[in-house]
């Protein structure tokens, strides 16, 4: 049984617009799932779903969220909370704004194991110290009493994810971890995040709109249109031989890094119509109109 | 880049204190006013009316600055004035901040229907003309310190929660905040260990403008005669009796008047000072 199941998510905003169009995906423990889609496709929204931090305009209508087995929508906010705190963690997309420009590096990193692990202060610093390292950040002391504005893009990176693994969670949301980083520091970020992934036996969701970053850190993959999922696959048989039209599309698409002078090659207006056509068909079927 | 930053404190440093020595200075002629005045503030002496100050001829030393038409000493009233221009400053302008602050924490984290009350009943406060309100509330709850205090709460709390507000709804949208919520933190929590910190420079601004504002209103009050009793020195009162004789002597409304204007000043550039001190970024 994998670790986080979730089952037939329906979500919409409050005008009734569908955001998430019954999606089924898991992620077994220890394993990386690639979520891929263009932007708007829901990749997102999966993710904030299932660590509960949903804006207030998006609603589940339906569906299931299993985390080891528990619906966390059947449960009370409270319980939910504290199941989420203690099982999952987010590597999210921005590092500039993903830390409290007015509060010191380590007391952020060390917080949810005090509140929610309930360890001593010192215990938590002595943790988050071997976490810094772990990361490769020079001088793990002085970072900690550092305030984020002290601190590179990279570095800042580094740090949210040393936080994300601090209380080894089960589950890390990795919301496009390197889009905001410039390429040469995507690349480490890319391999530090497998390699804790790899060493932690942490299962990993990894949202990205990049197919080069899923082909080198994802063994699953569900590719996302519209709020659906159109295909649901691994890895290794996604990049030899893509089953749906709109993957096989979105493969093509990719650039090709050899040849700068080969021009880019859209997605065929074909295969919109006809992923399209299905995206109503399923509303249809589920009487969404 | 080295430079700029210097440069930047070195300025900030120098209006901080400039305005900080005199509001603290003014704190110590308030606490102690019946020590240092020269002359009673109250104590009349009608041969004694309209003395001009120390360096016009005329004058009598004893009055530095002047006597007014009661033969009052202008000196005195002013350090006497003081006390109560600060302590309206430094209690409405505190209790304006807090009750401004909260409704626009509160309206700018929670959202929803929350949002709805305290945003919509910002939106009807907005729409009263504030000096007019507050004549007319001390009009009718009659006039006195406590009145004039809570008229001021009352009128300007709107201007704390709005921009509170604003600030908190864009820290709410940070990942910091989502983190938090991933975390376990609850909304109170949130509030107010990772909201209120980076909201606290932009309070803190608001405050001291709230404080000079205070002063004003304060003198407004007493200039059209609704604040305390009128024996009491306020520089609004003496600004009003200074205005009937404006021709005959100057000094009765001009020296309450400069003291008025460098503590409004004062307030409102200590704000300044103190946001580029507490700017995370600039600090």
């Amino acid at each position: 049984m994998s670790f986080l199941e979730i089952r037939n998510l329906t979500a919409t905003l409050s005008n009734g617009m569908p955001i998430l169009r019954d999606v089924s995906l898991s992620v077994a423990a220890a394993e990386v799932r690639g979520l891929v889609g263009e932007s708007g496709a829901g990749k997102s929204m999966i993710g904030k779903a299932i660590l509960g931090i949903l804006p207030r305009s998006v609603r589940i209508t339906r569906g299931e969220i299993r985390l080891d087995g528990t619906d966390l929508l059947a449960l009370p906010p409270a319980e939910r909370r504290r199941r989420i705190g203690q099982s999952c963690a987010l590597i999210p997309q921005d590092p500039l704004t993903a830390l409290n420009p007015s509060r010191r590096v380590g007391p952020q990193i060390t917080d949810r194991l005090v509140d929610i692990l309930g360890w001593t202060r010192s215990n938590a610093e002595a943790r988050a110290r071997d976490l810094l390292a772990e990361v490769q950040i020079p001088e793990p002391e002085r970072v900690m009493r550092s305030y984020p504005h002290e601190l590179s893009g990279g570095m800042r990176q580094r740090i949210l994810i040393a936080s994300a693994f601090a209380a080894e969670p089960k589950l890390i949301v990795a919301d496009e971890p390197t889009t905001a980083l410039d390429v040469t520091v995507q690349k480490q970020i890319l391999k530090l995040i497998a390699g804790m992934q790899a060493r932690h036996g942490t299962a990993l969701l990894f949202v990205t709109h990049d197919l080069g970053v899923v082909s080198k850190v994802c063994q699953r993959l569900s590719v996302l249109y519209a709020g659906m999922v159109v295909e649901d696959t691994d890895v290794r048989g996604f990049f030899s031989a893509p089953d749906h039209p709109y993957s096989r599309a979105l493969l093509a698409a990719t650039p090709v890094y050899t040849d700068p002078e080969a021009s880019l090659t859209p997605v065929p207006e074909a295969v919109i119509t006809a992923v399209r056509a299905e995206v109503a068909a399923a509303d249809r079927r589920a009487g969404r109109g | 880049m080295l430079d700029g930053r210097s440069q930047i404190k070195r300025r900030a440093g120098l209006r901080l204190w400039l305005s900080a020595g005199w509001l603290v200075l003014l704190v110590l002629v308030a606490l102690l006013a019946p020590m240092i005045a020269p002359k009673n503030p109250l104590e009349q002496d009608l041969f004694a009316g309209r003395l001009p100050p120390f360096w016009v001829s005329g004058a009598d030393p004893s009055f530095l600055l002047g006597t007014d038409s009661l033969g009052r000493d202008v000196l005195s009233r002013i350090l006497h004035g003081a006390r109560l221009a600060l302590t309206v400053a430094l209690v409405s302008g505190l209790a304006t901040c807090l009750v401004g602050a909260t409704l626009g924490l509160m309206a700018g984290y929670l959202r929803g229907w929350v949002d709805v009350v305290i945003s919509r009943l910002i939106d009807i406060w907005m729409a009263f003309p504030p000096v007019l309100f507050s004549i007319l509330l001390i009009a009718v709850i009659g006039p006195g310190l406590g009145s004039i205090i809570l008229a001021i709460v009352i009128i300007d709390w709107t201007r704390f929660a709005r921009v509170v507000r604003a600030e908190a709804m864009a820290q709410g949208a940070m990942d910091y905040v989502a983190s938090a919520r991933i975390a376990g933190r609850g909304r109170l929590g949130i509030m107010l260990r990772e909201i209120l910190p980076n909201v606290l420079p932009t309070i803190v601004v608001l405050l001291t403008l709230e404080m000079g504002i205070a002063v004003i209103v304060e003198a407004i009050l007493s200039f059209v005669n609704l604040s305390i009793s009128t024996d009491d020195p306020t520089w609004g009162g003496m600004i009003a009796e200074g205005r009937a004789s404006i021709h005959q002597a100057w000094w009765v409304l001009v020296f309450p008047l400069i003291t008025l204007f460098f503590t409004v000043l004062s307030f409102s550039q200590l704000g300044e000072g103190l946001k580029d001190r507490f700017d995370p970024v600039l600090r």
